[in-house]
């Protein structure tokens, strides 16, 4: 059995943020970009179940540009067989709709029976992704996993949804995205780490997939931004660094709205 | 001119809130534009209620009835919203992110090639247009998007849960009318609901919550806030991560697929304040947290912040108070 799991490099959350109006509007943050936080859940319940199972072999795939490969050696420094990276200038500008085209490609490319996603990417509070990409293959498409179960070529999820718990399954191949409880991800031990820059990671650009030029990037991009702007004003609290008096500090602030 | 098409959801044999909230959004809109708003409801009994959904806006309904399962699958839903946009050439797809929505309405961009706008807060028309406002970044720059499909369809636009009141409008009923449309060949299975589990605490009528996140970091860590809940006579309050994990009960789960709550006073330890547990409590009151990530987006709409363990804050503000009542 083959699992993709994809992955993203998103910026720093911990960075500050800002937009940039010369940057033709595009969203930066400052501070060192990493391997989207939920994707490491996404990781390591491939790596679960690749480690219960025979034969399963985890391959962690990417659509970004060359920096991102750092985030592929996390992948593989957490334990994914080998890797995919997709990499072009002309990706640049791609919204849901392209990034979804790119992946769709590395996925049937790759002949997956499993691919795996995070609950959301970090930066875009977006996790509609792996519905674009499974209509794209014509695979079914099961989200927001709390627990995951592959078994007689078919998967099924416990997820929250609105209402409450629920079950939902497929047949496989299918596309799944993971909560971030799911599980706790492993960290990568030294060892691990040297070894990931020995794992095959294989660089691919746009010609590889055989993707129309148009169909991605700025050119094929299919929901466009229009203007970026500060948010309505919110009237900001006070936040306090406790140099152990804030105990104190919180029962006066409530003290003053007349909370206790 | 198209119509604008709104997916309205059924869950347990209702229709949801914030799609109703989104459908009533959409029939403002189509007001402007003159225009009118179709609906595609889906489920067991969809097409016998569709016609309420006239006293929301809607002109008339596409009604799928029946599902697969107990509960249409995401996979049955994207299969009628496709056929109806075929069939109707709307301006613009419109859904709830709800799970169900965010998967259909990812489903339906796929297989139309639509653009998809997500996380939108607010539409508005601009050039004979719709446009949507969306946050970014958890919330600290605000963006306005568009579309540039080449069909008459512009795109679909995704909508954050409770965004728009889903209050009826007026009495009128919608044309309803039933289609079939044509089956995916590879369907997602709804597979049944987990009982319910409320174990007597509403947390919707506390006036106090302690809400309780990972940062607790276990099952067996959560005397802390119990004890400081109780000392306030309130009750503890959680998040998505920590309900998943099994550490504590679904019914206590505050957010978009948890409860809506709005006490006087919310305190959150340990819990990092992701758009889908604001949701569900941004309108407390009072709202105070600790946690130890200065940057942590919960610090953006506290009125009263702490950068702290919450584990040396949290035993002192229960003494402090018990000392002060
Ligand atoms: C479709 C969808 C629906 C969702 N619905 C919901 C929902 O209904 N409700 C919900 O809550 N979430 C929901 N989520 C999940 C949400 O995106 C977040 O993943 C979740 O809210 C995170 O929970 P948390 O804050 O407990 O955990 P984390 O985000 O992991 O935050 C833990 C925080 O604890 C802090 N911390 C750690 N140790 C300490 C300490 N000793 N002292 C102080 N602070 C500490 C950390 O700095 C961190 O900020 C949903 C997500 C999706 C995609």
């Amino acid at each position: 059995m083959k699992i993709a799991v994809c992955v993203k490099e998103v910026p720093d959350a911990g960075a500050s943020r800002r937009h940039d109006p010369a940057a033709d509007h595009r969203l930066v943050r400052d501070g060192d970009p990493a391997l989207n936080p939920f994707d490491a859940h996404a990781i390591e319940a491939a790596l679960q179940h690749a480690e219960g199972a025979d034969g399963v072999t985890v391959t962690a795939v990417c659509m970004g540009p060359a920096s991102a490969q750092r985030s592929v050696q996390k992948a593989l420094a957490l334990g994914a067989d080998d890797a995919v990276l997709i990499s072009d200038d002309a990706l640049a500008g791609s919204d849901v709709l392209g990034t979804a085209r790119v992946l769709a490609a590395a996925i049937e490319r790759g002949g997956y029976d499993l691919v795996l996603m995070g609950q959301q990417s970090a930066d875009g509070e977006c996790w509609v992704l792996p519905g674009v990409v499974a209509a794209l293959l014509g695979w079914p498409v099961l989200t927001q996993a709390a627990s995951l179960s592959i078994e007689d070529g078919s998967v099924r999820i416990d997820r929250q949804a609105e209402a409450g718990y629920e079950k939902v399954g497929a047949s496989l191949p299918a596309i799944v995205s993971v909560s971030d409880a799911i599980n706790e991800p492993r960290y990568p031990s030294l060892k691990a780490i040297m070894g990931a820059k020995r794992k095959p990671l294989e660089q691919l650009d746009l010609a590889a997939l055989d993707l129309p030029a148009g169909s991605v990037g700025q050119d094929g991009a299919r929901s466009i931004v229009r203007s970026v702007g500060d948010p309505p004003p919110q009237p900001g609290g006070t936040v306090i660094e406790d140099d152990g008096s804030a105990a104190d500090r919180i029962v006066e602030f409530l003290r003053e709205r007349n909370l206790v | 001119m198209g119509s604008l098409l709104v997916y309205v959801e059924s869950s347990e044999g209702q229709f949801t809130t914030g799609s109703l909230g989104v459908a009533a959004k959409a029939a403002a809109l189509a007001g402007e534009l003159s225009t009118s708003v179709t609906a595609v409801v889906v489920g067991p009994g969809a097409s016998e209620r569709a016609a309420t959904l006239g006293s929301h806006g809607v002109g008339r309904v596409l009604a799928v009835d029946g599902a697969r399962g107990d509960e249409p699958s995401a996979t049955e839903v994207a299969d009628a919203v496709v056929a109806a946009v075929r069939a109707e050439s709307p301006l613009l797809v419109m859904a709830n992110a709800s799970v169900l929505g965010a998967e259909v309405a990812g489903l339906v961009a796929g297989r139309l090639g639509l653009g998809i706008a997500t996380d939108a807060v607010d539409a508005s028309i601009s050039d004979g247009s719709v446009i949507v406002t969306k946050p970014a970044f958890d919330d600290s720059v605000w963006v306005e998007c568009g579309w540039a499909g080449e069909g008459e369809t512009a795109g679909v636009a995704l909508f954050r849960a409770g965004s728009f009141s889903a209050d009826p409008v007026n009495g009128a009923t919608a044309e309803v009318v039933g289609i079939e449309p044509e089956g995916s060949e590879r369907h997602v299975e709804f597979l049944g609901r987990a009982e319910s589990t409320d174990e007597g605490v509403d947390i919707t009528q506390a006036d106090v919550l302690v809400g309780a996140g990972r940062g607790l970091g276990g099952p067996d860590q959560f005397g802390v806030v119990e004890s400081l809940a109780q000392a306030l006579g309130g009750a503890v309050a959680t998040t998505r991560a920590v309900v998943d994990a099994g550490w504590y009960d679904y019914s206590t789960q505050v957010g978009q697929t948890g409860k809506t709550v709005a006490p006087k006073l919310y305190i959150a330890a340990g819990i990092s304040g992701a758009i889908q547990h604001k949701i569900g409590m941004q309108s407390s009151g009072t709202i105070v947290a600790i946690n130890k990530d200065a940057n942590a987006p919960i610090f953006e709409y506290a009125d009263f912040g702490v950068v702290g363990d919450l584990f040396e804050v949290l035993p002192k503000l229960e003494q402090a108070i018990r000392e002060s009542s």
